[in-house]
């Protein structure tokens, strides 16, 4: 997995709720044979252009300083709906490297954390003043996300602190690999698989 | 204190704590279907992990392939390559693969409760957020990513935190029209979208208990989209009854040992919720869904929601959605004119969905504006609902009888919804382009669908005789 330590840039509000991940790929554009990392100019086709193929400039995508931009700012619920992990994949290859929102969609989440895409929970008000700041200085302003220290940085210098679990934290800070590390534990497993097939032997076809 | 059926699961399944609140979960069945089955097969391999329980995996395609009568996987060439690499890695680890023709083939999330492959007291997941429908067995099933997939392939457990419980209660007798998706979506309408999110849901009360189990299966789908990964109902003779007899099921004395280990899942009596909602099924008439996310969904009688009247923090959400949907405020939803009608998908494809709407469609003619789909949910639906005529109640009534797949719920098979046009769908996302760019979604039961596609508007079901 890709690591990630700190990135500092300028953040994207896209501020809406329930960012679902059909609105973050197209399924078709999984189906096809698409690299991982060719997914980058299909993220968010949906509203970055419009049925003609041309851009829309209406789209805070499409604008600057937004186009290159390494964060997403966003509402409840953002990376909701289909556990597709090209939605991950989608953003990585737009450039994205961390979404700020109130809270994910359960799968996406995971999904983050297996890529090296870093989700940061913060409450609403935090974000909507994060945008504030972005939106009051277009050009400039840059947001810090500090992995090891668990802290955001605003464009004005406010500190704000977030929360991970400890054990992702460690995952993403070192890129470790999670089923190197399952199996480390295989053993156990045998034994736990031994003794189950004696107590639900059903299970075990 | 007493325990829930979902701690009841999940504790038997903890192989051993990994601390910070994470465990390493025991994985009793991986299913896999066309759209990450074969990559994800093949990038454990690559990898150097093989599969570790082949014979706990199990697969089918669904998503890629046409549904067009005759179908074969080259119908819809852009899904051929990932329904080859599916057969092919498949075969060369001995894993089970219900493949196109074959019998068993069908949506993942049918096929696998139809085997009874799904079996009360698992934990069960598959590369689909849709996976919930399986707690409608009483199994502790959820969606998950392609990476955790290979995961599971490669070690046939997955690292995970426990989330909190919830039990969705829902007392009383269903009123006329009424079906286990409006129980649901009525439900995600009073929560919302997010209300599940980090937790799992248990649905109880005595209108769950009087369910079927294709309507509890229906019931479990759409948890995902209250933003909860899990959705069961408790195990009871209802599972039992249809379980026995079923190809993956045990059998014999095996079947009486499974019986009296899953008569032990059901939470205790002191079992507690972290939160708990009850709704009155007096309350819950028929519903159909508005604008961009499910939890945009009113009774069919009600007026389209006016944003200026909303909540504050929805009224910018509510005016897209209007403005993608082409709906105008406090307008009836009723007549609202329909251009497509949808019958499938993991949510809605079982054979007692398809009675119902053939209930409805049978001695009538679909609209002549409205281009009509029926697609059952898996081989052997297909075949017993021929048996029965009901694919000739359909096709005499204008509809389409097609081969089984996911196909327009999510249009991974190029079958679309064209640009503007308004389709009721038996489906469970309503989300902007979900059917195909600019294609606009209510959702609804299969009644409710039939209904649409007869009068060629949204219709009330219960006006219907």
């Amino acid at each position: 997995m890709d690591k990630f330590t700190k990135v500092t840039g300028v953040a994207t509000p896209l501020m809406r709720q329930n960012v679902d991940t059909d609105l973050i790929i197209r399924i078709e554009r999984l189906v096809d044979n698409v690299t991982r990392e060719g997914l980058g100019p299909y993220c968010f086709e949906q509203i970055r252009f419009r049925p003609d193929g041309s851009e829309d400039p209406d789209c805070i995508f499409n604008q600057q300083p937004y186009r290159d931009a390494p964060i997403i700012l966003s509402r409840e619920n953002f990376g909701c709906g289909s556990s597709r992990e090209g939605a991950v994949w989608a953003l990585k290859g737009m450039g994205i490297r961390a979404v700020i929102a109130p809270y994910f969609g359960d799968i996406f989440n995971n999904n983050c954390f297996q890529n090296g895409l870093l989700p940061v929970a913060l409450p609403i008000h935090e974000i909507e003043q994060l945008a504030d700041e972005m939106t009051a200085s277009p050009g400039n302003a840059r947001v810090t996300i500090d992995l090891e220290n668990c802290q955001v940085v605003s464009p004005t210098g406010r500190t704000i602190p977030f929360q991970i679990d400890a054990r992702r934290q460690h995952a993403m800070l070192n890129g470790l690999d999670d089923i190197a590390q399952t199996l480390s534990h295989k053993d156990e497993i045998a034994a736990w698989q031994t003794q189950d097939k004696t107590v639900r032997p059903w299970v075990w076809l | 204190m007493g325990k829930t059926l979902f701690d009841k699961i999940w504790d038997s399944h903890v192989i051993t704590d990994l601390g910070n609140g994470f465990v390493l979960l025991h994985i009793d069945r991986l299913l896999l279907h066309d759209m990450s089955g074969g990559k994800a097969l093949k990038e454990a391999i690559d990898k150097g992990y093989p599969p570790a329980q082949p014979r706990l995996i199990y697969g089918t395609p669904d998503h890629t392939m046409s549904t067009q009568p005759g179908r074969t996987e080259k119908t819809h060439p852009p899904g051929e390559p990932l329904i080859l690499s599916m057969r092919e890695t498949t075969r060369a680890y001995g894993i089970k693969l219900f493949d196109l023709g074959q019998d068993g083939q069908g949506i993942v999330h049918v096929m696998g409760p139809e085997q009874g492959l799904t079996l009360p007291g698992t934990t069960l997941v598959c590369g689909d957020s849709h996976t919930s429908t399986h707690g409608g067995m009483g199994s502790l099933a959820f969606g998950i990513g392609s990476s955790e997939l290979v995961h599971v392939i490669a070690t046939q457990t997955m690292v995970q935190r426990k989330p909190r419980r919830l039990r969705a209660s829902f007392e009383g007798k269903l009123m006329p029209g009424v079906t286990a998706k409006d129980m649901i979506l009525h439900l995600i309408g009073e929560l919302g979208t997010a209300a599940g999110t980090g937790y799992s849901v248990e649905y109880a009360g005595s209108a769950v208990r009087a369910l079927p189990i294709e309507a509890r299966l229906t019931l479990c789908n759409l948890t995902i989209e209250m933003g909860a990964r899990t959705g069961m109902v408790a195990p009871d003779d209802t599972t039992y009854e249809y379980l026995n007899g079923r190809d993956y099921a045990p059998k014999g004395a095996m079947w009486d040992r499974a019986v009296a280990h899953w008569r032990t899942l059901p939470s205790d009596p002191d079992a507690e919720f972290d939160r708990e909602h009850t709704v009155d099924m007096k309350n819950v008439a028929p519903q159909i869904t508005w604008g961009t996310s499910p939890e945009h969904v009113i009774a069919v009688d009600r007026a389209i929601p006016d944003p200026s009247t909303g909540p504050e923090e929805k009224r910018g959400a509510w005016e897209a959605a209007l403005k993608y949907q082409g709906l105008e405020p406090g307008k009836p939803i009723e007549g609202t004119k329909v251009d497509w009608v949808f019958i499938g998908s993991c949510t809605n494809s079982r054979i007692s969905d398809l009675r119902a709407a053939a209930t409805i469609v049978k001695g009538r003619q679909k609209a002549d504006h409205v281009t009509a789909w029926v697609v059952p949910g898996s081989v052997r639906i297909k075949q017993e609902a021929e048996a029965e005529g009901l694919d000739r109640v359909f096709l005499d009534a204008g509809f389409e009888w097609r081969e089984p797949g996911c196909s327009m719920c999510l249009a991974s098979n190029g079958e679309r919804v064209p640009p503007g046009k308004r389709s009721v769908s038996t489906s469970n996302r309503n989300f902007v382009g979900r059917q195909g760019p600019g294609a606009r979604t209510h959702l609804a039961s299969p009644a409710m669908a039939a209904a649409a596609a007869i009068k060629g508007a949204i219709a009330d079901v219960r006006k219907i005789g």
